[in-house]
């Protein structure tokens, strides 16, 4: 999609522009807005570049650095943090061979922690796109990342 | 304990009916309350909902019928609803699973009280994580627009009104009347401070109602079987069921509808089946991570508003996280604190700067190296972040901190380095 | 008007209805401290050091976004509320650079002086300032991240005032900074110098570049002749560096200061301000009669010139191509004056003392200097920083004599003076053009539809039967909005007068701090106090111009004029 696609289909007044900034991101294949992306929202709403990065600064589902082909968002929060969401991390950590925050080597995965997803009687949880995997075990894990990895060979 | 078998209202349909489909909706009763709604004048509708005592679930618990009814006098148009699906405290999943079992429970709701008070557009703020419950509520208006339901002259009553479904893009504090507002303008989220309410001066300046996925579920059941029957559920300041999630270390986490007054130690152990290899609770947190912590000794408070103010609680949007003797209380109390760090929109000092100072401060407890002037600086920080912050984050930020200095003292005492000097 | 009574610390008070707790406070002469809060702007409410106890509320309130109602019972210094704006304020200070000896705002610090009030010696927290590079990249403005205290108020007047947009918050929680997308530098971003945000800072987060050390290094050089100018809008603002009321006209205390700080010859910008009436009355009228480019737009405000080059460039040709009155003086103290009194010019050190920050950029630019080589304004320095070297030399700017400027260049009339408000310029040219043309002399020379500070102004002036329309516009939002009715067809004017700043140059972002229309108002009533006061209140009854003219110059538009006096300007739209 191009910026300027994002935009036709959403609208260009202000109250749409999250939603174009969200659908536009999630076409890309780093999952995330360039500055050239961010002065061409600025350009086609006629809102301040300045008002356009604040908007994708502030908000943790946008993001102006690139990251990976999925963003793997693990939760942190209460109900998951005492049901092991630790040692989600560290299994992940490992079996990626990354740290939170970061992408793993070949492009295909980031590691991100996420505010709660609202799925806390599966905890542990994590999400990547928009599917939810609950009551993690190192077992689970290991057949959800081999089950994106082959749908990269589809 | 009366009332436990209370039959399901907002749950009764879930896993019953193809949450995809109006036509199951409709078989199983819905919409025919709208149908009803609609041949009576607007304020019958809003005493039905003023006599049901129904206050809101969002964890604020101001009185429904009330706010209907403030918008309906305020001058302005037009007239704004909004449906605040952008459920991000954690520890609650009720609102999501109210949307994916039962979408169209929801826009009746929303489409009797915009009728109410005289509403033309609404809006379903759902938070950006949630891509599946977007993608059915987005299909669920639909369906209703091409019955009718929606649209200009519902129902050939001369009635118009839609509903947008809007989209947040990961950030708890949008959550809030005020930033949820900001941000359905296409701003950043940061949070402004009131009066006015929204319900004279809340979307683009104009009369707004904003209400909780829950509480607007509650509507179609109070018009049905009226607002007096309805508040037969639940105690004296407590109409009605709520929806409660269960989490943390229990053998049966998920969603409960209980009437109101149930206590928090029913819903453990009876519902909820207790703790895994019987193991003790350290603590309990109501309400998700801005809300209180409480010792063991004290499940037997009822989820009640009157008694819980009484106590100084509160149980905020129902959830119910347990933890057990396992949990280290600093370290929860730290992974709480990051939690609205990361969250805050870093507008007012109190709480943008409070958050950072606390951490490091829980940091020192958590070392062994702190004073008693570290003791003294937490109390000053819960104080002013609780006083003087513009929003309900920053104020209800240092709840939990709070209660354990309240309940479990031991758990800083014991860290203390050394007392050394304090100034205050 | 409905007046409610309520009660302030025990003190029953009755205010009109609406008025903020703030405000109400002020009634009975109790300043709440507050850092956010500015009269002329959306309340923000962020700082929250304003709060205060309103009976019956949970939680303290901000008194600067609280409306008084009926029965209000209000403490604004109880232990609770005390201790929450100790702690606010401890709380700002730990994520900020705390050296003020060090600080460029030392002394006049909104953040210092509440801590110094409120006896709050240190913060008792963590300091966290991260330590950020200063942005130095702008000639005019100087971004100090370390010293922000994320109020809020430079990004409303630039958003709002001067819509452009340049600063926001970016980021969120403690990671919020406010600066310009993705942190670029002031220099690389289309902002315009205006320095408007300079202004209403309350803190050291942004501040004018200051440039006073090259002036004393002139001074202080024997080889090196220096002269200054001062614009109009100095002589009624420089009292308040000084606790003057705002409003007092002190040129000739003025002029006694710049003499006892050293320079070789005090001038004044009013001179060129006659000048540059005459040059662009001419162009007026030659455009006028020519079928040239209308309407013509005023050239003298850099800040309007940053901002059409880089917003409006293709609407270039509609701006006269007077050089502003400062450059005019520039290019003739180094391409005239030097050779009169045996000097070349670059034995002549050119200082300007201006209310304006972008004036600094103007100063610099490449068009700007005669030879070529080097600039004809060398240092450019606003009216705080003389304030500050007038401090530095210990002079008590009180106790002076008054002083006047010196000749050829110190001689002006009303219609130059009036050039510091808004509205000032226009007025002058029609004195000029008016009399020029219909061969009358005006029976009044108050336009007063061109005064005050709505923000586009419309006046028709009748020509010998021909009905000329002009406007004013001052702050950028409103020329903007005259951009817009250019390039639409629908400015039918002759001739516009566009001011950067709000208020016009008295309202600089040079000028003393605080930015309100309170101060603007009373520094324009000064305006047109001093322009009454004055003998000569017509730029062509100016007789040192006039002389100009025979000596050199020879007629308004001619050669010398065009090499001297015009320039053009350039798109650099980003």
């Amino acid at each position: 999609m191009r910026v300027k696609e994002a935009i036709s289909k959403y609208g260009s007044t202000p109250d749409k522009l999250i939603g174009a900034m969200l659908a536009y991101q999630r076409s890309t294949p780093c999952n995330y807005l360039t500055e050239d992306d961010i002065r061409e929202f600025a350009s086609e709403t006629g809102l301040p570049i300045s008002r356009v990065h604040s908007v994708a600064s502030f908000y943790s589902l946008l993001s102006t650095k690139p990251r990976g082909k999925y963003i793997i968002q693990v939760c942190y929060d209460v109900p998951c943090y005492v049901n092991d969401s630790v040692n989600v991390v560290k299994d992940l950590e490992k079996k990626l061979r990354t740290t939170m925050g970061h992408t793993t080597d070949d492009g295909m995965f980031t590691l991100e922690f996420s505010s709660c997803l609202g799925c806390c009687d599966k905890a542990p949880v994590m999400q990547i796109g928009d599917k939810l995997y609950g009551n993690l075990t190192s077992e689970k894990i290991t057949e959800i990342l081999s089950a994106y990895r082959r749908k990269q060979h589809e | 304990m009366s009332n436990i078998n209370t039959k399901k209202l907002l749950t009764a349909r879930f896993g019953t009916i193809d949450p995809g489909s109006i036509k199951d909706y409709i078989s199983s009763g819905g919409y025919s309350v709208l149908q009803k709604a609609l041949l009576m004048n607007e304020d019958e509708i809003i005493n039905e909902v003023k006599a049901s005592g129904l206050k809101g679930r969002g964890g604020a618990g101001f009185p429904t019928g009330l706010k209907m009814d403030s918008v309906k006098q305020a001058e302005g148009t037009p007239k704004y609803i909004i449906c605040n699906a952008d459920e991000g405290e954690p520890g609650n999943f009720k609102d999501r699973l109210l949307m994916e079992n039962d979408p169209h429970q929801i826009i009746e709701g929303m489409i009797i009280c915009a009728y109410a008070t005289g509403t033309r557009h609404g809006y379903i703020f759902i938070r950006g994580e949630y891509l599946k419950s977007i993608r059915i509520m987005e299909a669920a208006l639909e369906q209703a627009r091409v019955k009718g339901y929606l649209g200009d002259n519902i129902l050939d009553t001369g009635f118009d009104f839609d509903i947008d479904v809007h989209t947040g893009a990961g950030s708890y504090v949008c959550g809030e009347e005020f930033a949820l507002l900001v941000s359905i303008e296409g701003k950043s989220g940061r949070a402004t401070y009131k009066p006015p309410f929204p319900t004279t001066c809340g979307l683009y300046d104009k009369p707004t109602q904003i209400n909780n996925v829950e509480t607007f579920c509650n509507i179609p059941h109070i018009i049905d079987m009226g607002g007096t029957e309805f508040s037969k559920i639940g105690t004296d300041s407590s109409k009605g069921t709520k929806l409660i999630c269960l989490s943390g270390n229990v053998i049966n986490p998920g969603l409960y509808e209980v009437p109101l007054g149930t206590t928090v130690r029913y819903i453990i152990d009876e519902l909820g089946g207790g703790v895994p290899n019987n193991r003790a609770i350290k603590m309990v947190q109501l309400g998700g991570a801005s809300g209180p912590v409480i010792p063991e000794g004290m499940l037997d408070v009822k989820l009640d508003f009157a008694e819980m103010r009484e106590k100084d609680l509160n149980f905020g949007s129902g959830a119910i996280i347990v933890m057990d003797e396992r949990i280290n209380v600093l370290d929860i109390l730290k992974r709480i604190i990051q939690f609205f760090h990361h969250e805050s929109c870093g507008k007012c000092t109190p709480c943008r700067e409070g958050l950072t100072q606390m951490l490091i401060i829980l940091d020192r407890f958590i070392e062994g190296t702190a004073s008693g002037q570290d003791l003294a600086l937490l109390d000053v920080l819960i104080e002013t972040m609780s006083q003087a912050s513009i929003c309900g984050l920053g104020q209800a930020a240092p709840t939990a901190v709070k209660k354990v200095l309240e309940y479990f003292p031991e758990e800083f005492n014991s860290r203390i380095h050394s007392m050394g000097p304090v100034t205050v | 008007m409905k007046m409610v009574n309520i009660k302030i610390n025990n003190r029953v008070v009755s205010v009109p209805e609406g008025t903020s707790i703030i405000n109400a406070a002020k009634e009975i002469g109790i300043t709440i401290p507050n850092l956010c809060y500015h009269p002329d702007q959306e309340v923000k409410a962020n700082c929250r050091v304003c709060v205060v106890e309103v009976e019956g509320a949970r939680t303290l309130q901000a008194s600067c976004a609280t409306e008084v109602k009926e029965g209000m019972v209000i403490r604004t210094n109880t232990n609770r509320v005390r201790n929450a704006r100790k702690t606010v304020i401890e709380l700002m200070l730990a994520n900020h650079d705390m050296n003020c000896t060090a600080c460029k705002k030392n002394n006049q610090c909104s953040l210092q002086e509440i801590s110094a009030n409120l006896g709050v010696r240190e913060s008792r927290f963590t300091n966290v300032v991260r330590d950020e590079e200063i942005d130095t990249s702008s000639p005019s403005i100087e971004r100090n991240q370390n010293k922000c205290i994320k109020c809020g108020r430079c990004i409303q007047m630039c958003s709002e005032v001067q819509g452009l947009g340049i600063l926001d918050y970016i980021g969120r929680s403690d990671d919020v900074e406010v600066k310009p997308a993705f942190g670029w530098y002031l220099g690389d971003v289309a902002c315009v110098a205006c320095g408007q945000c300079s202004v209403v800072c309350p803190v050291a987060a942004i501040t004018e570049k200051e440039d006073i050390e090259r002036v004393w290094e002139a001074i202080n050089d024997p080889e090196k002749f220096v002269v200054v100018q001062t614009a109009p809008a100095v002589r009624v603002s420089l009292g308040e560096e000084f606790g003057m009321e705002p409003g007092e006209i002190v040129t000739g205390k003025l002029v006694s200061a710049l003499r006892a700080l050293g320079f070789d010859n005090v001038f004044d910008t009013n001179f060129t301000a006659d000048l540059t009436i005459i040059e662009e009355g001419h162009e007026l009228l030659q455009r006028i009669q020519d079928g040239g480019t209308l309407p013509m737009l005023t050239s003298c405000s850099p800040g309007w010139i940053n901002f059409i080059e880089q917003y409006y460039p293709e609407l270039l040709a509609h701006v006269s191509s007077c050089k502003s009155p400062q450059q005019m003086f520039g290019a003739l103290a180094k391409g005239y004056y030097a050779e009169k009194i045996g000097k070349t010019p670059d034995e002549i050190f050119s200082v300007s003392i201006m209310p304006c920050t972008a004036k600094k950029y103007e100063a610099d630019r490449d068009e700007m200097s005669v030879d070529g080589e080097n600039p004809d304004v060398d240092v450019v320095l606003t009216t705080r920083e003389l304030g500050k070297m007038l401090k530095q030399a210990g002079v008590d700017f009180n106790k002076l004599e008054e002083d006047e400027y010196d000749a050829p260049f110190g001689l002006s009339t009303g219609a130059a003076v009036i050039f510091g408000a808004t509205g000032g310029v226009m007025e002058a040219a029609l004195r000029t053009v008016y009399e020029v043309v219909t061969g009358e002399t005006l029976e009044s020379l108050d336009f007063k539809m061109v005064r005050g500070l709505e923000g586009i102004k419309e006046a028709e002036v009748d020509l010998a039967g021909t009905i000329v329309k002009v406007a004013v516009a001052h702050s950028l939002s409103n020329a903007r909005k005259v951009m817009e009715l250019i390039k639409d067809g629908k400015a039918e004017y002759a001739f516009i007068e566009i001011m950067c700043c709000p208020g016009g140059c008295i309202g600089g972002g040079g000028q003393p701090l605080g930015g309100t229309d309170e101060l603007r108002l009373k520094r324009i009533d000064a305006i047109y106090r001093a322009d009454k006061g004055l003998p000569l209140r017509k730029s062509h009854e100016n007789p040192a111009v006039t002389q100009l003219y025979e000596e050199f110059l020879e007629k308004p538009l001619g050669e010398k004029s065009h090499h001297l006096l015009h320039t053009h300007y350039h798109s650099r739209k980003h």
